[in-house]
């Protein structure tokens, strides 16, 4: 089987969402690469680097610059003509392409792929992760995305791909982009870091939370998440959200601040390797998926932690 | 302006899904059952849409078994005009889905599709998307700002690195995340005149859809379960347990 993995890029680096679903396409066949942007030379040299990988094929061209779907999708659907399987990160720019590639090859999609089972067998979450269904694909083609945190990620250096320019249709003329507020951080990403600091709405307010939760991040070198509450009261941007419709992560260590544990939050955090819970209330749902649980007041606990590491 | 609004019968979201001894799928006989809670931030939309001018009738859509009447009333009672049931008992599938509104869509001609980006039930992400596809119109997914202006639509996404704006020409399909807006409750003597509302339902065949599934349910499990641990006393045992894990 022929594949061809969506390669996640700011149009000048790789980035690391892209190696898990290098492993997850290995395991169906033959790697094959897309790097579509504009000015992205450089990201289709550092992609053919990864190991394992066959072929990169670089559509570069200004109307691909910010990924819009609208003129991306056709282009994949024409390199589908000879790929069996396209195969693409579960990140918000993923989640975007790839049901309009999949309708545009009549196709239906198998999202959030946990693991390949067979050529056209897979495991995917539903209902929030409180199931697993293994599916059978019909379709003579697959379009995939594939839940990061559970594939193992490709090593980024070693691989000897060949760069070979693609062109597309181009701008499709449906859409533009006007612009962008990404959240610019020091601290490590949430889908990749290895320790997370995520806080809920029992933080109060914006400050509290950045005077409780971020020195304790900090001192960890942790990345910091949310609560889908703390996030709807606005005490930090959206794209903190830990859950079952915001990020899904899988640290070594996670550790909630102030967070019950509803089932949709669970489901973005309950794969971490150790998970501290710490919260005054000793009934909160999530000491039954604790590791290790602190009750205590986090107004006093977090920042006596803090100080003592 | 017509603005359709699909929205899904699916397990209420506080409920705890439990999975069918036999393997087969999510035990939902005498469970709770709402929409879904994208889909009334996709109905709310499209009411303040039609509040501030900019849309004249709202179409609630939903394709599902007899019960999703009840799921279309609520959209009704919300404030949407008039509704469609596309009556099935079968599961239907994204692809099919989007087969279907496209054919509602060529009867209609709306100027916007609002849904929600998921169900919470299939977990899909698909249907916004792929009827778009299918309509060669654009697509502004997990939106949290919906601004109409003339004939095009600029919407702010909501992106894994923060927010991002597309402008999108109209007709275009819009798919919700959660900050958009927040549903209203419908009234009583809202719900009672919903009752009076036109509810039309037909069949996927009336469209010319084939529902067939394309993926086959091979089986469905419980996920790993994760045990509780211990408990600690304090902070100075927290901070050994931390050390102990080479955390700190």
């Amino acid at each position: 089987m022929k594949t061809l993995v969506w390669v996640e890029h700011d149009n000048a680096s790789v980035k690391d969402a892209t190696l898990a679903v290098v492993t997850a396409a290995s395991k169906l066949g033959e790697v094959h690469l897309l790097v579509a942007g504009s000015g992205c030379r450089a990201v289709a040299d550092e992609a053919a680097k990864i190991a394992g990988v066959g072929k990169v094929h670089l559509a570069d061209n200004a109307a691909y610059e910010h990924g819009l779907a609208e003129n991306v999708a056709p282009l994949v659907a024409e390199l589908m003509g000879h790929h069996d399987a396209f195969v693409v990160p579960a990140t918000t720019t993923g989640k975007n392409i790839a049901p309009r590639v999949a309708a545009l090859l009549d196709v239906m999609q198998i999202s959030d792929i946990l693991s390949v089972e067979g050529d056209k067998t897979f495991t995917r979450p539903i209902y929030a992760g409180n199931a697993i269904a293994t599916v059978e694909s019909s379709d003579a083609k697959l379009v995939i995305t594939v839940r990061g945190t559970a594939f193992a990620k490709a090593e980024p250096t070693g691989g000897s791909g060949v760069v070979e320019d693609v062109s597309g249709a181009g701008d499709a003329g449906l859409s533009s982009f006007v612009g962008a507020e990404l959240a610019k951080s020091e601290r490590p990403e949430l889908t990749s870091a290895k320790i997370i600091v995520s806080g809920g709405r029992a933080l109060k307010d914006g400050e509290t939370f950045e005077q409780i939760i971020m020195p304790l991040a900090d001192k960890l070198g942790a990345a910091v998440g949310a609560s889908r509450a703390a996030v709807d009261a606005g005490y930090v941007p959206n794209d903190y959200q830990v859950g079952q419709t915001g990020k899904i992560v899988a640290p070594e260590v996670y550790i909630a601040v102030g967070i019950s544990g509803a089932i949709q939050h669970l489901a973005g955090m309950k794969d971490s390797k150790t998970i501290i819970a710490i919260n005054k209330d000793e009934d909160a749902p999530i000491f039954q998926v604790a590791d290790i649980g602190l009750v205590a007041d986090l107004f006093t606990a977090v920042p006596d932690l803090t100080g003592k590491l | 302006m017509k603005i359709l609004v699909p929205v899904k019968r699916v397990i209420d979201y506080n409920v705890k899904p439990r999975v069918k001894a036999d393997g087969t799928g999510v035990d939902l006989a005498n469970v709770k059952m709402s929409m879904n809670p994208f889909d009334e931030i996709a109905v709310e939309e499209a009411i303040r849409l039609k509040e501030a001018g900019k849309a004249e009738e709202i179409i609630a859509i939903s394709v599902g078994p007899t019960k999703a009447q009840e799921t279309l009333r609520t959209a009704l009672a919300m404030g949407a005009d008039r509704a469609i049931l596309v009556e099935t008992d079968a599961e239907v599938e994204p692809l099919a889905v989007a087969k279907i509104l496209k054919a509602i869509v060529a009867e209609e001609n709306p100027g916007l599709v609002i849904l929600g980006k998921q169900a919470i039930d299939d977990d899909s992400n698909q249907t916004g998307q792929m009827l778009a596809a299918l309509l060669g119109r654009p697509q502004g997914t997990f939106a949290s700002k919906v601004e109409i202006d003339g004939d095009s639509v600029a919407v702010t996404r909501e992106v894994d690195g923060g927010l991002e704006t597309v402008k999108l020409s109209l007709p275009a399909i819009v798919t919700t995340d959660l900050r958009l807006n927040e549903p209203r409750y419908a009234s009583l003597p809202n719900i009672m005149k919903a009752k009076k509302k036109q509810l039309d339902v037909k069949s996927p065949a009336d469209y010319g859809v084939d529902i067939t599934p394309r993926l086959k349910t091979l089986k469905v499990s419980e996920p790993p379960v994760r045990s509780a641990g211990i408990k600690v006393a304090d902070v100075d045992a927290l901070v050994a347990k931390l050390k102990e894990m080479g955390v700190a």
